[in-house]
């Protein structure tokens, strides 16, 4: 029973899940469709030559019904097709391919360091001497508001200009990455640790912790094996949204550190009102948070039995 | 009952009243009773201080210094903090402390303003999903879930490519991609309110459901605003001005906090001045809510989702 | 049976306090032995002390606290020697804690499995697995668990309420230690279930456990306890056997306290200022009259017809389909009578409440109000009738507005709220219920469970009911709170001859106050008659009731 109850669950989120691709999806389409203007003139951006506007037409298929243009948009994009890109006159998935790899990896970096800090402190200090908790909670909070390319121009000031232990700009070498890493995980660490805090501090006076005391398991034991799982309740419901926050404070890290990557793609793109390249970004970083957000409620229903419940 | 040899012989004649009733009142403190109002530790009085300045600096910057921050003495380009100058002038001249001091201005108001579309939009949709309607409420619901499938920034970026650069563009995206936030707890606060028994009880008391609504469900509802309001409005101003700091915003020579971080960029090789100071404004305000914000949630704990 | 041999406990001279909140001390001067094979009771009412002197046994008092004791032994050893680590060895092995309400006394994320053998596997009391799952479904057997290996797997929240309080007792004994502590185990459990539960620690002591049993209610400790200790305001004001205690107490609170306790025995009498003579030759409780009842009239208040509700999905856990709340429930109550409703959770009496209420509709049957169709109509047709039912709920915090004050939530049910006496008016119905005019003013967080109860029948009140539905009013309040509580309605209902539709899981509540009764089980009226006839003459427990336990 209960198994089956538990993927009738998963099997219902995924299909949520994939209503809101769809819906994300064409809601970008009627916003490029409602806008006023001519379809030609919004795509074309900052850039015009005889036979452009046919060329645009004859790509996007604009002679044709709303209802067929829409069909053949998600039909492309299925295919990974999102046009051409106007201004740069290349594919746009050529361009946003070509530069995704150094913007992944440095949100992955910055996710993973994220977690480590934010678990270990709050894992720490949770529920322990006034001091520390007082410590730790004034940390986090600096850490959560303290605006991301604030922190990269200081540590930039600090380490790259001054102390002159990694590169000032660019990607070329693993040194490359620290400075933008830390500085975009700093933050997410903040919200992360006092999201995680105030959960397992808010579990250690439940009823069923001191039953768990009276058996004679440690403090230590306690929080690994028994808060820990209740800690990471709230922190997966909030990781979707930290996810979109490390995507989107990768753009402003990578001007920052003048490091290539979509971020400086997508920034020339809005500032030459090149068009699909900007569509294409925001729907794969649309389609990679839903994606994300899925996984982190199935894991949420792995994690919480009572959820499985009718 | 038989007697007990132990007893003393006179009859005694207490009340229970007595006995029970005044330990009611000292030692029985019941479990459920939580002082209402606001405590004051020094850090609430610290941010709520900084708050009250930050408002007054905004309307009257001028009251606090004497330098315009939009011209700039080209002798004097790139000093450092002096009395003359506390922080220091930047690349054109301009005293940086000035144009800290007008920069208030902006990030608070498109911050307010991006907020305002939030709340509205959201209160009103979060409210129409926390209500019967179990269509309505899914429905809300995935276009709660579309919306913040788009990273803020990102879509301030296409909200900015096809509308253009400037404070009101950017204002406005930053209002649509705040909406899940305040609808979600609006949801959460209405459901919770319409569950609560002196909302399901209080037809027993002659009202009807437009009176309920209106009298106990919206007012218990409301109460939330306030309060996720200042909980947000500390991230919205860190995004206004990464959008700023990006160049969607305003332009220079606007002394929008986030505008100056750009340019100060490239003069870190040879000053610091010009990219420490707006940041640290940034940091400061948003440390300030925060802490408004957490001790305003705390004050209303039980009744608030 | 009890082992005269060396004692579990030997307390003397016990004082626990918090420096850190300032104040005195929590509790003082506390002695406590505990032989193996002896059942001792702490008891006492909120606030008495008698939860975290039964936690310093385990060194459990809570964060900052000071504990100093005259002599404390531990098995014989000196226990204010122990450093942290000689504690956890002896938590679970030689104690065992058992605590309210297994639905958040045990960790909801694990299995009942995993909970019950944490103590063994922490304190490497068996190895391998299968051993592991071996002790543990013996443990789950021992308590009375069905089918042990399977509710193994299952989680608390998929048990129903008196086999999660078992798997809640597995959890402290797996380790089979020499003492167990238990803290208001059977609070909050329907009247079967708790003799189920006690059944199951009494035949730990049988078997040569000691049994720290803690708890506010006397009735329940006297069928275990060889001994008990009455603790009021952080001292010991009684102990000595239990039979001792409870047929001669000494300390006049235990003896208010007893004489609080309402019974058929109390029936007709003031509880909260009952008086107990002692002197030689006669304990007798005296107990000043209630005021003499107008004769009940024949007119009927309320008329219920043969109701049912039908619900598509059980939303408790274990049980899916199809599920019938009521089925073919029909009763009356005249002007002027309390009649009282009993029955297990999950056996309709709340359904019937709403239902009369007019908060939900019957899928069958009607309801008639004074004479008119109550049941079936639009909510507007029913406005008139409104304020003649009236309504006071277990739990009078939640049913008032948030951002009201005393003031708001009383004014709100005045037939003319906005009328020029309604000061006048607010106070009289506040010195109806015994609270002075100063409360007016004042948040209902502020007030205490008793007072918020008394705002809450002043509302009622207000409109001037000939029925008025309560809901387990006094279930949530100490003894002499409820002693107050029960007087002021019984006070109230003969003065004004209002109807009361009294709904208790409470036998003794139901025989001092009510004129009849209905018993409830699985949404079926299964008894009802006057409470001598139900509950049998002089009777404490009724057979018909034992069934529906």
């Amino acid at each position: 029973m209960p198994a089956r109850h538990l993927t009738l669950r998963i099997l219902s989120r995924l299909a949520t899940s994939l209503v809101v691709a769809w819906a994300s999806v064409t809601a970008t389409f009627v916003a490029l469709h409602a806008l006023p203007g001519r379809i030609e003139d919004i795509l074309a951006g900052d850039v015009d030559f005889p036979g452009l506007r046919e060329a645009i037409a004859a790509e996007w298929g604009l002679d044709r019904s709303l209802p067929a243009q829409y069909v053949d948009f998600l039909f492309r994009l299925a295919h990974g097709d999102f046009g051409t890109s106007y201004v740069l006159r290349r594919p746009v998935i050529e361009v946003v391919g070509s530069q995704l790899r150094p913007t992944v990896e440095l949100a992955l970096a910055a996710g993973l360091l994220a977690v480590l800090l934010a678990g270990g402190l709050a894992l720490a200090t949770a529920g322990r001497g006034r001091l520390a908790r007082g410590l730790a909670s004034s940390l986090e909070l600096v850490a959560a508001s303290t605006p991301v390319f604030w922190l990269g121009i200081l540590l930039l000031m600090a380490f790259s200009f001054s102390l002159r232990w990694f590169p000032v700009a660019g990607a070329k070498s693993w040194n490359a990455l620290v400075l933008p890493a830390i500085a975009l995980a700093l933050p997410t660490a903040g919200l992360l640790a006092q999201v995680l805090r105030e959960s397992m501090e808010k579990t250690l006076n439940q009823p069923f912790v001191t039953t768990v005391r009276a058996r004679g398991v440690g403090e230590t034991a306690i929080r690994t094996r028994h808060v820990l799982r209740h800690a990471l309740l709230p922190a997966v419901t909030l990781g979707g949204w930290l996810i979109g926050g490390l995507l989107g404070g990768a753009v402003i890290t990578e001007k920052v550190f003048g490091r290539p990557g979509l971020g400086t793609v997508t920034l020339g793109a809005v500032l030459t009102h090149d068009v699909p390249v900007v569509l294409a970004v925001v729907l794969l970083a649309a389609l990679i948070h839903v994606a994300a957000s899925t996984l982190l409620d199935i894991l949420y229903l792995l994690i919480d039995p009572r959820l499985r419940a009718v | 009952m038989t007697a007990s040899p132990h007893s003393a012989p006179a009859t005694v004649a207490l009340s229970t009243e007595d006995l029970i009733g005044s330990v009611a009142g000292t030692s029985a403190a019941p479990s459920r009773v939580v002082r209402p109002g606001l405590r004051h530790p020094p850090r609430f009085i610290l941010a709520a201080g900084f708050l009250v300045l930050l408002a007054v600096v905004a309307l009257g910057p001028s009251l606090f210094t004497g330098y315009d921050p939009l011209t700039g003495d080209v002798s004097e380009t790139l000093q450092a903090p002096s009395w003359v100058h506390p922080f220091g002038t930047d690349r054109l001249g301009r005293d940086v402390l000035a144009r800290t001091l007008y920069g208030t201005r902006y990030s608070l108001l498109i911050g307010l303003a991006g907020m305002a579309v939030s709340a509205a939009a959201g209160v009103l949709l979060g409210v129409l999903a926390g209500l019967r309607s179990r269509l309505l409420d899914e429905a809300v619901s995935r276009l709660f879930d579309v919306l913040s499938s788009f990273p803020g920034v990102l879509l301030a970026m296409l909200v900015v490519t096809f509308l253009g650069q400037g404070m009101a563009n950017i204002a406005l995206a930053v209002g649509i991609a705040g909406i899940p936030k305040f609808g979600r707890v609006v949801r959460a606060q209405t459901q919770l309110v319409r569950g609560a028994d002196y909302v399901t009880h209080a037809a027993i008391y002659g009202l009807g459901r437009s009176r309920i609504f209106l009298r106990h469900v919206l007012p218990n509802v409301l109460v939330a605003v306030p309060v996720i309001a200042t909980i947000y409005i500390g991230n919205t101003i860190l995004v206004v001005s990464g959008l700023s700091f990006l160049g969607l915003g305003p332009q220079p020579p606007t002394p929008e906090w986030g505008v100056m971080l750009a340019e100060s960029r490239d003069l870190l090789r040879v000053a610091w001045w010009p990219g420490v100071f707006p940041g640290l404004a940034v940091t400061l305000t948003v440390i300030a809510f925060s802490i408004v914000g957490g001790a305003l949630q705390k004050s209303f704990e039980g009744r608030l989702a | 049976m009890i082992d005269p041999r060396e004692p579990l406990v030997d307390i003397s001279g016990l004082s626990i306090a918090f420096p850190a909140q300032g104040d005195g001390p929590v509790v003082q001067g506390i002695d406590l032995v505990i032989h193996p094979g002896e059942c001792v009771a702490l008891v006492g009412e909120s606030g008495s002390g008698k939860s975290v002197t039964a936690r310093s046994l385990l060194n459990l008092a809570g964060d900052g606290a000071r504990v100093e004791a005259a002599r404390f032994r531990i098995r014989g050893r000196d226990a204010r020697t122990f450093r942290e680590a000689d504690w956890r060895r002896l938590r679970g092995t030689f104690s065992g804690l058992v605590m309210q309400d297994a639905l958040v006394s045990l960790d909801p994320l694990r299995t009942v499995g995993h909970e019950v053998g944490e103590v063994l596997t922490e304190h490497r009391l068996v190895s391998g697995r299968a051993a592991l799952a071996e002790r543990v479904h013996a443990t789950l057997a021992k308590v009375g668990m069905p089918r042990p290996a399977e509710r193994a797997r299952q989680y608390a929240h998929q048990l129903s309420g008196g086999l999660r309080q078992r798997a809640l007792i597995a959890a402290a004994i797996a380790a089979e230690p020499d003492l167990i502590i238990a803290d208001e185990p059977t609070t909050a459990l329907d009247p079967g279930i708790q003799n189920q539960v006690l059944a199951v620690l009494a035949e730990r002591v049988r078997e040569g456990a000691g049994l720290l049993l803690i708890s506010h209610d006397l009735a329940l400790v006297a069928r275990i306890a060889h001994r008990v200790i009455v603790m009021r305001a952080g001292r010991i004001v009684d102990a000595g056997t239990t039979r001792a205690v409870l047929e001669q107490p000494r300390h006049p609170y235990t003896r208010q306290l007893l004489a609080a306790i309402p019974s058929a025995a109390s029936r007709g009498g003031r509880l909260a200022s009952a008086r107990i003579a002692s002197g030689p030759g006669t304990s007798a409780i005296a107990r000043d009259p209630l005021p003499p009842r107008v004769a009940v009239e024949p007119r009927l208040v309320l008329e219920v017809r043969d109701i049912a509700k039908h619900y598509a999905q059980r939303a408790a856990p274990g049980q899916t389909g199809a599920f019938t709340a009521l089925e073919g429930v029909s009763f009356t109550v005249r002007a002027g009578e309390v009649l009282g409703i009993i029955g297990a959770s999950g056996s309709g009496k709340s359904t019937c409440a709403k239902i009369v209420l007019g908060l939900l509709e019957p899928d069958a049957g009607e309801v008639r109000l004074l004479g008119e169709t109550w049941s079936g109509i639009p909510e507007t047709r029913r406005r008139p009738l409104r304020r003649r039912l009236q309504y006071i709920p277990q739990d009078p915090l939640s049913s008032f507005d948030p951002r009201y004050r005393v003031e708001d939530i009383v004014a709100e049910n005045l037939p003319d709220p906005g009328a020029k006496d309604r000061r006048a008016r607010l106070l009289a119905l506040l010195d109806q219920v015994g609270l002075s005019g100063s409360v007016l003013d004042r948040h209902p967080r502020a007030l205490s469970g008793g007072q918020r109860q008394r705002v809450a029948i002043a509302r009622a009140l207000a409109a001037e009911p000939a029925l008025i539905v309560c809901d387990e009013p006094v279930s949530a309040l100490d003894i002499g709170i409820q002693a107050q509580i029960l007087d002021l309605l019984a006070d109230l209902q003969g003065r004004l001859s209002t109807a009361l539709l009294f709904i208790s899981h409470d036998w003794g509540v139901i025989q001092h106050l009510a004129d009849r009764v209905l018993v409830f089980q699985d949404g079926r009226i299964v008894d009802q008659g006057s409470v001598a006839d139900v509950f049998g003459s002089g009777g404490a427990t009724a057979p018909g009731w034992r069934a529906v336990a």
